[in-house]
């Protein structure tokens, strides 16, 4: 009687599972971190190629940014990764294609409508060879509440010194969190503060090159003061930031709660879709500076798996990647996300619209601890989200910071241990 | 309980605890069918006409593969389960019935198991997979949770056949039996309630587990409904409606069925557990 | 019975599990034990390296300072469910097993709820009930009139792990309840009719006459919770991330495992060290397991009925 339960039973589990195994052909499937994003991967870029192609079949499916580097690692060593890789910029990407898990992409016809500097981020060491499509860039700076602003007779501050005169306003008036940054991720912390705010001080590629040829320090004024900088901001973020998440963050903002939100421009679709009437302002300049500087991150790119069963449609799929009707439905679908492509885009968004003319008024860097300088252990990045986030907390001094900094990074890389 | 101020004190702290386990989970079921500033601004009141909303399930709902993902879940779970009972009582009948040389030395070897996690051996078990060209599939994930459940099954269910009486199997034996039938038609149903203590301690952590779905079947609509949530979850962060009722939709069901089976298994644990 | 008969009997009732378990479970936990004595070249060939990564992890303090912390954190971890969380199992199954007790049933099977849930959704709804944002658990604080107690406790270094431990005791104190029940309930009731026939109240028939014969049941229930402590991973994670903050204060082993193994934003991913930390871990829990087994069982008289 059992054994005759357990037979059946058995035999519909396998019938199940044989069901569910059939797979169509022809289909690539997207590897990315961009969860946030899959409606419009779903609803209006998928279908737009698959317009063009329809002979192709896209499938988006997304792991949340923080297990994407791990399970997309796993998944490359076990030979189980989709056919089209999303690359994060610089090393994490050069070493899966040292490793032989991405393919060089220099033949794709629409790799022409990027400049070096965009294609930099996806590109080895000797500057000959590129292996992601650039896809987008993201720009830091501050999103406030413009119904706040007006409501409280505040303008958009272009100096530290108006910042905290504003932030000191909103404290005031109590009703409002005045700085939204949240540090229970600590990676908030180091992008959306450190990274944000710093280029003003060590003066962009300037300083970001001198860190890799070994001629500037991490201890450096610079940062030191960067880091002063921070632990300034602390009076104004929300009770409890210590614990406050990113979502956290995001919803403090996006109900209305905060007033200026230090921010990524890929937030401002989350808070298009929560109806906020925002603007922005760029990282105010700090007393003395003559000259702004922004944080203009190569952020997204998009590979092969050297494993695809499906190769010619890969390579149809990312020429059109790299194309002008992708670059304006990226845009403009994904407000925030800026395309590196060289093609005309117009954006619809005007808050996105702001974000890009500060590249014409400021000049433009990338994240100083992306390229090259995360390389070896203790890891730069790493320690950056946890340095800022205690800086911020109160429980270390700002010189204390750049010391941990200076230090693990000299344990191991040659130019700095001059 | 003779006094009733002692019978008093044990309610009071029982029912302390009671709330205690239960005020998070009823905190988010309750919240999930709110609106959105009503959960935000009166997060302890109960739904009610003025402030109900369901526009979380909507879009958990809206999202068709939550159904899929569930079967998926539930073929996964109970194949587990029916792959860790079948193997482990036949290997615990042979380990405790039958005198055979390598005998200890082999149920050593199958009780490391039990000490040591097999997520230490993830990226093996991947390539594994790979090559028996398992990924994307449910029976990579049925095979390795029946791998990693065996080794306490096997445990339990020893002690529990080797507590049946000699006679039982010597009769059997007489009756000309052969070895096959004695174990399926005599010992197996013998050991049910045994099975039961199984089957819990297999399906909850089955069940749960995010670990190895990210791993080896995390697309293609091959989700576990555990994984599926998590990818939800992370999609809709900052939209708290849809947070919650993924929450509750990840919560209910299997509250559900535990509380209609949590006297068989409860009676099953007992009964197992007891030598 | 002949030779060959017997061979595939015990052939048919072992292969199954013996087979499957080998696959995948012994064999990819050998292969981590060898990744750990070899280095990995950035082309993606393997170097034997003996000891090495081992020397490494010990003592270099780039490495050894994380592993100890992780350790550290992770005796403060198991010390937190053995003082808190067996206790109450303790507590909650001997008030369970009280004779004529009513609701029993439903007691029992409310209160071993938590313990069916999936970690991830634990860790996301005590976040929501902690959050600063949210507001729930300062609500309650300012009811009883000590809102000036709450604090983002999950944020601030000192109080973060015991935080997550306690929610960590939350979610499973159901299990060492359920085990510690089950082993009361087989006690005979004559047992303890001698006892109150000999004048002990309640309590005293516990504390002298229940509770010696249960130590077994105690036993395993400590060395389940080590071992289970010592392989944690998932509420860390789903809680803190992968850098478990704020400063590491919340790394365990299976946190800095996970981050060395499979990276981390711009770190990555390092087969042979995360094998290396995988190996201890095996190490550690062996150790733990081998000293309750030598030390500890030994010394408990087993009940027998």
């Amino acid at each position: 009687m059992l054994i005759k339960g357990l037979k059946a039973l058995l035999l519909g589990a396998a019938a199940a599972i044989a069901l569910s195994g059939a797979a169509s052909a022809g289909t690539l499937t997207i590897e990315s971190w961009r969860n946030d994003d899959a409606q419009i991967w779903k609803d209006k870029i998928i279908p737009a190629f698959e317009k063009a192609h329809p002979d192709i079949k896209i499938e988006f499916t997304p792991t949340a940014p923080k297990e994407y580097n791990a399970a997309l690692n796993a998944k490359l060593e076990g030979g189980t990764a989709g056919d089209i890789i999303t690359c994060r910029p610089f090393d994490a990407s050069l070493e899966l294609f040292n490793k032989g898990f991405l393919v060089p992409l220099n033949d794709l016809s629409t790799m022409g409508n990027f400049s070096d500097v965009a294609r930099s981020a996806w590109t080895t060491d000797d500057g000959k060879t590129t292996f992601c499509v650039p896809m987008a860039s993201v720009i830091h700076g501050f999103i406030y509440n413009k119904d706040i602003f007006k409501e409280l007779g505040l303008t958009e501050p272009r100096t530290e010194e108006e910042f905290f005169a504003v932030l000191e306003k909103i404290k005031a008036n109590g009703a409002y969190v005045p700085l939204v940054l949240g540090t229970n991720d600590q990676w908030e912390a180091a992008t959306m503060g450190f990274q944000n705010i710093g280029p003003n001080y060590w003066k962009g590629e300037e300083g970001r090159k001198a860190l890799i040829a070994g001629t500037g320090r991490l201890t450096d004024p610079a940062y030191v003061s960067t880091f002063a900088t921070l632990a300034k901001w602390a009076p104004y973020l929300g009770d409890g930031f210590k614990a406050q998440t990113y979502p956290d963050s995001q919803n403090l903002f996006g109900l209305g709660k905060g007033a200026i939100y230090a921010a990524g421009s890929w937030d401002i679709s989350t808070f298009r879709a929560q109806k906020v009437n925002m603007g922005a302002f760029k990282p105010p300049l700090p007393a003395g500076a003559a000259e702004c500087y922004i944080s203009d991150h190569t952020d997204i790119g998009i590979g092969m798996n050297a494993k695809t069963k499906n190769p010619g449609d890969a390579k149809v799929f990312l020429e059109w990647i790299g194309s002008e009707e992708f670059a304006n439905i990226l845009g403009n679908e994904l407000p925030g996300f800026f395309p590196l492509s060289n093609a005309k885009v117009t954006l619809s968004d005007d808050v996105a619209q702001t974000f890009v003319n500060w590249r014409a008024e400021c000049k433009s860097t990338i994240r100083n601890s992306y390229q090259i300088l995360s390389r070896g252990t203790p890891n730069l990045e790493n320690e950056m989200w946890n340095v800022s986030a205690q800086v911020i907390n109160g429980a270390m001094t700002p010189d204390a910071a750049a010391r941990q900094l200076q230090d693990g990074l000299a344990k191991w890389y040659a130019p700095q241990q001059k | 309980m003779r006094k009733p101020l002692s019978a008093f004190a044990v309610h009071a702290i029982l029912g302390l605890y009671t709330l205690l386990a239960l005020f998070p989970i009823v905190l988010v079921v309750m919240n999930s069918f709110k609106a959105r500033r009503a959960i935000f601004n009166t997060p302890l009141h109960p739904p009610s006409p003025a402030n109900f909303d369901p526009v979380g399930y909507a879009r958990v709902f809206g999202d068709s593969s939550l159904a899929f993902y569930y079967l998926n879940s539930i073929t996964v779970t109970a194949g587990a389960i029916i792959l860790t009972l079948l193997f482990g009582a036949m290997a615990a009948w042979a380990l405790t019935e039958y005198k055979f040389r390598w005998n200890t030395l082999l149920a050593l070897f199958l009780s490391i198991g039990i000490m040591v996690p097999i997520r230490l051996g993830s990226v093996a078990i991947i390539q594994l997979v790979a090559e028996l060209n398992l990924i994307n599939t449910l029976t990579a994930l049925i095979l390795v949770y029946t791998a990693q459940n065996l080794p306490l099954a096997i445990f339990i269910l020893s002690e529990f056949i080797a507590q049946i009486p000699k006679d039982l199997r010597e009769a059997a034996r007489c009756d000309g039996l052969s070895e096959y039938n004695i174990f399926f038609h005599v010992i197996l149903p013998l050991i049910r309630p045994a099975m039961a203590t199984v089957a819990v301690f297999t399906m909850i952590p089955v069940w749960n587990d995010l670990w190895f779905p990210l791993l080896l079947a995390p697309a293609g609509g091959r989700q576990t409904i555990t994984l599926g949530v998590q990818q939800f979850l992370g999609q809709y962060i900052t939209d708290w409606n849809a947070v919650l009722a993924a929450l509750s939709t990840a919560i209910v069901p299997v509250l559900l069925l535990y509380v209609i089976f949590s006297r068989q298994l409860i009676r099953g644990l007992t009964s197992g557990a007891v030598k | 019975m002949p030779q060959g008969a017997y061979l595939r009997l015990l052939l048919f009732f072992l292969g199954p599990a013996v087979l499957v378990y080998t696959l995948f479970s012994i064999y990819p936990l050998l292969a981590t034990i060898l990744n750990s004595f070899y280095s990995r070249q950035s082309d993606g060939s393997h170097l034997w390296a003996g000891l090495g990564n081992f020397h490494t992890l010990l003592l270099d303090p780039t490495w050894s300072g994380p592993f100890w912390n992780a350790l550290k954190n992770n005796v403060i971890f198991f010390l937190i469910h053995m003082s808190v969380q067996n206790p109450i199992g303790l507590l909650l199954a001997a008030l369970l097993s009280l004779p004529r007790l009513r609701f029993r049933a439903t007691y029992r099977t409310l209160i071993f709820m938590p313990t069916m849930l999936s970690v991830v959704v634990i860790g996301f709804v005590w976040q929501l009930i902690l959050s600063p944002l949210w507001g729930i658990a300062r609500m309650f604080l300012n009811f009883f009139g000590l809102g000036f107690l709450f604090a983002p406790w999950l944020g601030v270094e000192s109080s973060a792990l015991i935080t997550v431990s306690l929610i960590s005791v939350w979610q499973f104190v159901g299990i060492p309840m359920i085990l510690i029940y089950t082993a009361l309930l087989a006690i005979p009731d004559e047992l303890i009719d001698a006892a109150t026939v000999d004048g002990l109240n309640q309590f005293q028939a516990f504390m002298w006459v229940k509770l010696p014969l249960i130590w077994p049941t105690i036993g395993l229930v400590s060395i389940l919770t080590f071992v289970n402590n010592f392989n944690a991973f998932d509420l860390i994670y789903a809680m803190k991330g992968a850098l478990a903050g704020p400063n590491f204060s919340t790394d365990i082993m299976g946190t800095l495992f996970y981050r060395t193994f499979f990276g981390n934003q711009l770190q990555l991913g390092n087969p042979a060290m995360g094998s290396a930390i995988a190996t201890m871990m095996l190490i550690i829990i062996l150790i733990g397991v081998m000293a309750y087994l030598f030390l500890v069982q030994r010394r408990i008289q087993r009940y027998s009925f």
